[in-house]
């Protein structure tokens, strides 16, 4: 199982996708929870806000088995990933590749004179991008 | 007309419909030159599928598409047949019959065309990319040059396609994802939107046909668009350019005829730039320091493993964020130990390998903390009581030390039988100089105005470390003693006992008839109680432990006492060891004997101390546990 969000600053989720698609409910509140998390981080590191990498190993729920990931970019876009604990094979540099796909492929869409910033994400390039991803993870 | 405006005419300028009407004349004629080149059995699939899949074609658009020129129009054009369209289809297939014929005698490339087109809706005719071109340049003069985003937004915004689907045909044409539109880039935004118009759906990946040509166009690479496209005739109303291979390599050409070499280079320059950019991102390979440590480190697993959960357990209280700050604190405390080690084997060795040969484990202490950081990171959570308690920083190292030497001084002078003082529960006084022994500085003040047989508790607990090294230092003597170096015993022991001696000055008279008079055992049975509420194992020694618990300065002196002492023992022991060589000088076997000797003394006061630790762990939570009620009971010993 393993679940993909993006959120602007206003820490609404521009873009949602899970796979296996039943419990979205649950990471949904997990996703939330865990943005005070982000915001937490953002803030604490006001001097080094070039680093783009946040991990979070176990922050959430460890007993519930799965860890969620969070990542943010430059202009406060935040990607948070949550998967299973069980998939060990996950390591953190999966995760870094991960995270920087998920970039590349926003600044994509964000090179797209017809997507307003804001907007929910419907390219279909992002979705291609997240399912292989997800597809690899699972 | 009434239909002459094309499906492009309404979001472009006039000028287009002008353009198509113009080319749709010339099919009309059966012109041969055209390249109408329309296969017949392409032709026809396409006629039938196109009825059934088009959907929102647009009337005006499907008027018009009878008289286009090339197939790709008729096919369009099929949707709604109208008797022009009709009229067209013979016309048209009379065309491409002609054509056909004259096909194989027409260039390389009508021929390319020909076959090419046959199967590719999404090809860009003649006459559809000069139309192109043409609106390019409305935008931006300069065929090389780019139309910024917010030009082609608008531009295409025209067209009336919804934005979602302009968006997806943006992410398919900008193939550099620069956000800027090149000539070939605009044709195949153009191209794509025309389509959309006509009903086509948009594909999922950018047609070949439409890529933007990178390099040369040469006609031999016509094959190579062919083969991508042979599949395509089954399905001609989805988007047909899913079964040829995504995206191909930015170094395959395409052709597209009547472009300038220039606008090749220039596209290509961009696609290499696009290279580029992909392989950046490859290269951005995370060399994350913290990565960096996480990364399983070779252990040294036997020697350094208890060492390892030493250092885990201090550091799990540690911060996750700075994992490298502890380890830097820690490293700095275990080469002291080191040095410490190196010239005191005894001592620091013990408390620190844990039953191990010491040098050996401190040599691989800076892998033991990467190690311990690994281990930490991996075992965080999980309890930090696995094996062995954790060694206390190197302050108790000192007072081991120092309390040894009294012990020692005080197993010599008092009791002998001291070899089992590992199990002692009751510390001795607790010496001024360790750190703990500044906080015993009041407590013991205390106990001595009160008398309070809690106050025992306050210092006793500060006596503990020292009490464990009595015992160990005991039992090392004890060793010694069996030993073959008898003089070091004596040496150690007259030294010690003039430490003694020098001590009484410091300590308070008291103290010295503390020790001789016994008063010290007198206290004792009143100690005992508090002793046995501390629920300490009964060690084999009562009778100098228990006096040794007694409150009062005079502990302490006595503390100090084997602390210096200890310390003078230590320093005997130095002074003994060179004069081991040069006794030894002449027996290399006894030197090594005693080496051998003194390594399993190290070994088993290495194990004495592991335990004594526990205990002493044990018995600060009693002396925490008694300050507590101590706190509470005080308000009423003032009343």
């Amino acid at each position: 199982q393993s679940v993909g969000f993006v959120l602007p600053p206003q820490n609404y989720p521009l873009y949602i996708r899970s796979v296996p698609t039943e419990n979205e409910l649950k990471f949904h509140y997990t996703v939330h929870t865990s943005l005070d998390v982000v915001d937490e981080k953002i803030s604490a590191m006001g001097k080094a806000l070039v680093d783009q990498r946040e991990l979070y190993l176990g922050l959430l729920y460890p007993t519930e088995d799965y860890k969620v990931y969070g990542y943010v970019t430059n202009s406060k876009v935040k990607f948070v990933m949550v998967v299973d604990s069980s998939n060990t094979a996950l390591r953190d540099n999966e995760i870094r590749s991960m995270f920087r796909k998920l970039h590349n492929s926003y600044t994509d869409i964000m090179c797209n004179p017809f997507y307003n910033p804001g907007d929910r994400i419907h390219s279909r390039a992002f979705d291609n991008m997240v399912n292989s991803m997800m597809m690899q993870v699972c | 007309e009434s239909t002459s405006p094309v499906v492009s005419p309404q979001q472009s300028p006039p000028t287009s419909p002008h353009t198509w009407r113009k080319h749709n004349r010339h099919p009309s004629g059966g012109n041969n030159e055209r390249p109408l080149a329309g296969p017949g059995p392409f032709w026809a699939p396409f006629s039938e599928v196109q009825p059934g899949s088009s959907t929102s074609s647009d009337p005006i658009w499907s008027g018009h598409s009878p008289p286009p020129h090339q197939e790709n129009w008729v096919s369009f054009a099929d949707t709604p047949p109208t008797s022009a369209l009709l009229a067209m289809h013979p016309a048209s297939v009379q065309d491409q019959t002609t054509v056909r014929t004259v096909a194989s005698a027409t260039t390389t490339n009508e021929i390319r065309r020909q076959s090419s087109s046959y199967d590719d809706p999404w090809k860009i005719t003649d006459e559809q990319r000069q139309y192109y071109v043409n609106q390019f340049k409305t935008i931006q003069p300069d065929l090389n040059g780019f139309i910024p985003g917010s030009a082609a937004k608008e531009f295409f915004t025209k067209s009336k396609l919804p934005i979602l689907e302009l968006s997806h045909i943006w992410e398919l044409s900008d193939f550099d994802k620069d956000g800027a539109l090149t000539l070939d880039e605009f044709c195949a935004a153009f191209h794509l939107v025309v389509a959309r118009k006509n009903g086509y759906d948009l594909p999922e990946k950018l047609p070949e046909s439409l890529m933007p040509k990178l390099i040369d166009l040469e006609d031999s690479t016509e094959v190579g668009e062919q083969t991508g496209e042979v599949g395509y005739s089954s399905s001609p109303a989805e988007a047909p350019p899913s079964k040829s291979p995504s995206m191909p390599s930015l170094n395959q050409t395409w052709p597209e005829l009547n472009q300038s070499s220039e606008q090749w280079e220039t596209f290509s320059e961009r696609s290499s730039s696009s290279q580029t950019l992909t392989q950046f991102d490859s290269n951005i390979a995370p060399a994350d320091p913290d990565t960096a440590i996480v990364h399983p480190v070779p252990i040294r697993m036997t020697p350094s493993k208890i060492h390892m959960q030493e250092m885990e357990l201090k550091r799990t209280g540690s911060d996750h964020a700075n994992p490298t700050s502890p380890l830097l604190v820690k490293p700095s405390d275990l080469p002291e130990e080191n040095k410490m080690s190196s010239s005191v084997k005894f001592t620091a060795g013990n408390t620190v390998t844990d039953g191990y040969s010491s040098s050996d484990s401190y040599t691989s202490d800076p892998e033991q903390i990467g190690n311990a950081v690994t281990r930490q990171r991996s075992h965080s959570g999980t309890s930090p009581d696995n094996t062995a308690p954790p060694p206390p920083p190197p302050r108790p190292h000192a007072s081991h030390s120092r309390s040894s030497s009294l012990d020692m001084n005080r197993s010599f002078s008092v009791t002998p039988g001291q070899q089992q003082a590992g199990v002692v529960a009751y510390p001795p006084a607790v010496p001024p100089r360790p750190q703990p022994s500044q906080g015993a500085g009041p407590h013991v003040h205390r106990p001595v105005d009160a008398e309070g047989l809690i106050a025992h508790t306050s210092t006793s607990p500060q006596q503990i470390p020292e009490q464990p090294n009595f015992a160990d230092f005991s039992q090392f003597e004890a060793f010694a003693v069996s030993g073959v170096n008898k003089e070091e015993e004596d040496e150690i022991e007259t030294h010690s006992e003039v430490l003694q001696v020098e001590k009484p000055s410091d300590s308070a008279s008291s103290l010295r008839v503390a020790k001789a008079d016994g008063r010290v055992e007198d206290k004792a049975p009143a100690n005992v109680p508090t002793s046995a509420g501390k629920g300490t194992t009964p060690l084999a020694p009562p009778p100098k432990p228990i006096r040794r618990r007694l409150k009062s300065e005079d502990e302490l002196r006595p503390e100090a006492e084997e602390h210096t002492q200890k310390t003078g023992v230590i320093a005997a022991v130095l002074a003994s060891q060179p004069s081991i060589p040069r006794s030894v000088g002449k027996d290399k076997k006894a030197i090594q004997a005693s080496i051998r000797r003194n390594k399993e003394t190290n070994t088993v006061l290495a194990r004495l101390n592991s335990e004594l630790q526990q205990q002493l762990k044990d018995v600060l939570e009693e002396r925490i546990s008694l300050e507590v009620q101590l706190e509470q009971l005080r308000p009423f010993s003032h009343l």
